[in-house]
């Protein structure tokens, strides 16, 4: 078990030997976002903006038209939700390469409520052109995440979040930008799932085999651009699907294969997530049940879309 | 009439006070263990004096349309607020027992959907002192009396959103309107003149045209005789620039960033319970 905010505080750090171009940028949340970690290290390519996102996305597209690679850092509802409009003409209009990487997204944030848990922010991020969207499922994808948006040039927004979550890939696993992962076979249907949620559905469809149904898991860390093969060949094979994301059902995971699936291969679909509703404060366990997001939740979304796909 | 003089007794009224909402907040935050401990105890002090003495309000009527209006703009520090509205009769006490739990309408953060006497939803710093001037400035359209009270931390000031009402509120003359800052010389990563120097914040509130009275933000009388006197300023609003000290009153919280967003464990609590004077439970 590992915080992605974790994994990524670390990589960071070991990111800014390699690369000398790398700078990060804080909003006074650097023991949070474990950007710390590298501002010990690095001290002279460490900029504590404040409380102030909107001026440090604008500072780091400054910094990235000065041939820096800056990661911009604070809790995931203050980096895409404050500073959403200088992210969108001062980064992503000019395809500069800032790498916006928040933590403490969805609502796993918990006790601090819903005007902390950002449950829109995907949905925002991926509406703007120009823009890469990210959720690794654990610590290992988001070292990779991480590594490869240094490599890639433009912007990027790699969502982390607040607590330990169980290891999804091994060691070792490499990510590849824009490619989801079948990570469980199956053939009555697929779950297509994105960050804290993968781990969920791995769970579901063990449960799901004991009732003698064969459910896949495809893992979509790169929501934008999304792997379409993946999805269609899912909805072809298995002919339903449920998808998964600690976030609005509106606009984020499910909303993009659905879009993908509308115009390509409409089958029986169903979006686990967050219905058009506002965060509130709890311990993280009670929301994720709270919020309908537990393998349980999965399970009858699973026998609905099977449901409707043999009926 | 609250005069030049204040009464004495008056003063160690709302001192006590101060002290009993001290202990509400560490209570409360050691039962939900998670909040803000340190800019709780910093804002107290002015918090009890606009609950207990200052404003004009009606916890059995908390619409009442002639009140004065609170917004705790570092929403953070909610466990000051709810544990004055509580005292003041807005809720019953024990709901502070539900600080932070799922279904509580005593949220992480203030919610005006939930909590009587919440008048707006704030938390992402930068935005209170903006929705203090559209409620001032709609009291005003409505020819009320109504003042308008919004408490900033020092860290919030570099909110560019902060800035630019700040400009609003001297362009409008909104003299209804009177800000705190809750000036504790800290924040999450440290001390503020480290982290992104704000100050001086007296001159730059005064550069945008307010009228600034600068106190200490634990001295009762001060902290009176300055809102009093901020009612009597006309044409300007008013900026009351308290220093404070983070977690005032527990000496191993004061002074520290650590206890930013810490809630006290069992034997700081007790620790805290002797420091403020009670030894009980
Ligand atoms: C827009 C926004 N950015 C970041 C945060 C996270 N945050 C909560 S409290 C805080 C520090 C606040 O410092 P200050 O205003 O000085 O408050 P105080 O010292 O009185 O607690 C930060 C950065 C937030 N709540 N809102
Ligand atoms: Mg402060």
């Amino acid at each position: 078990m590992k915080a992605t905010r974790d994994a990524y505080g670390e990589i960071l750090a070991e990111l800014g030997a390699t690369y000398r171009d790398v700078v990060v940028l804080d909003a006074d949340l650097s023991g949070s976002t474990k950007t710390a970690v590298f501002a010990k290290k690095f001290p002279d390519r460490f900029f504590n903006m404040g409380i102030a996102e909107a001026n440090m996305v604008g500072t780091a597209a400054g910094l990235a038209a000065a041939g820096k690679i800056p990661f911009v850092s604070t809790f995931a509802i203050f980096a895409a939700g404050r500073a959403w409009e200088q992210i969108r003409q001062s980064v992503a209009y000019p395809k500069a390469n800032v790498k916006i990487v928040p933590t403490h997204g969805g609502v796993t944030v918990g006790e601090d409520g819903g005007s902390h848990q950002s449950v829109e922010d995907i949905a925002i991020m991926r509406a703007i052109p120009n823009m890469t969207v990210i959720v690794p499922a654990d610590a290992v994808e988001t070292r990779g995440a991480v590594a490869a948006a240094t490599a890639h040039k433009g912007p990027f927004y790699i969502r982390l979040g607040r607590n330990k979550v169980p290891a999804v890939f091994e060691e070792g696993h490499e990510f590849v930008l824009g490619k989801g992962t079948e990570l469980s076979p199956g053939t009555d249907m697929t779950f297509i799932t994105t960050g804290i949620m993968t781990a969920q559905a791995l769970r579901a469809a063990v449960a799901l085999g004991k009732e003698g149904i064969s459910a896949r898991v495809v893992h979509i860390g790169t929501i934008k651009p999304l792997d379409q093969e993946i999805v269609v060949k899912a909805a072809r094979e298995t002919g339903a699907i449920v998808t998964a994301e600690e976030h609005s059902v509106i606009g984020g995971l499910g909303s993009a294969v659905s879009e993908l699936l509308g115009e390509t291969k409409p089958v029986p679909m169903k979006r686990v997530g967050i219905h058009d509703r506002f965060g509130t404060s709890g311990k993280a366990e009670e929301l994720i049940k709270y919020f309908g997001l537990t393998p349980d939740d999965l399970v009858e979304a699973a026998r609905e879309v099977m449901e409707r796909k043999l009926g | 009439m609250k005069g030049t003089v204040l009464e004495k007794e008056k003063i160690e009224f709302l001192e006590e006070k101060a002290r009993t909402l001290r202990v509400s907040i560490v209570k409360t935050l050691h039962k939900s263990q998670s909040g803000h401990t340190g800019g709780s105890l910093s804002a107290i002090d002015m918090i009890t004096a606009l609950y207990f003495h200052v404003m004009r309000h009606d916890p059995e009527n908390p619409q009442w349309e002639e009140r004065d209006r609170f917004i705790l703009s570092k929403g953070h520090a909610a466990p000051a607020q709810y544990v004055a509205l509580a005292e003041a009769g807005y809720f019953p006490k024990e709901d502070l027992m539900m600080l932070r739990r799922l279904g509580s309408h005593l949220q992480g953060h203030p919610d005006s959907k939930g909590t009587p006497g919440v008048e707006v939803c704030t938390g992402s710093l930068g935005q209170g002192l903006s929705m203090a001037n559209g409620m001032a400035l709609g009291l005003r359209l409505d020819k009320r009396n109504s003042r308008v009270y919004a408490l900033l931390g020092d860290g919030e000031l570099q909110e560019g959103q902060v800035w630019e009402a700040a400009m609003a509120s001297a362009h409008y003359r909104i003299d209804n309107l009177c800000a705190l800052v809750d000036a504790n010389a800290l924040q999450i990563d440290g001390e503020v003149e480290r982290v992104m120097n704000v100050g001086p914040i007296g001159d730059k509130f005064k550069a945008f045209g307010w009228n600034v009275t600068e106190i200490d933000g634990h001295d009762m009388e001060e902290i009176i005789k300055a809102l009093e006197s901020a009612k009597l300023v006309k044409e300007k609003p008013t900026a009351i620039v308290a220093r404070t000290v983070k977690g005032k009153g527990i000496p191993r919280f004061e002074h520290k960033a650590s206890y930013h967003g810490v809630a006290p464990n069992d034997e700081e609590l007790s620790e805290a319970l002797l420091c403020l004077g009670c030894i009980e439970d």
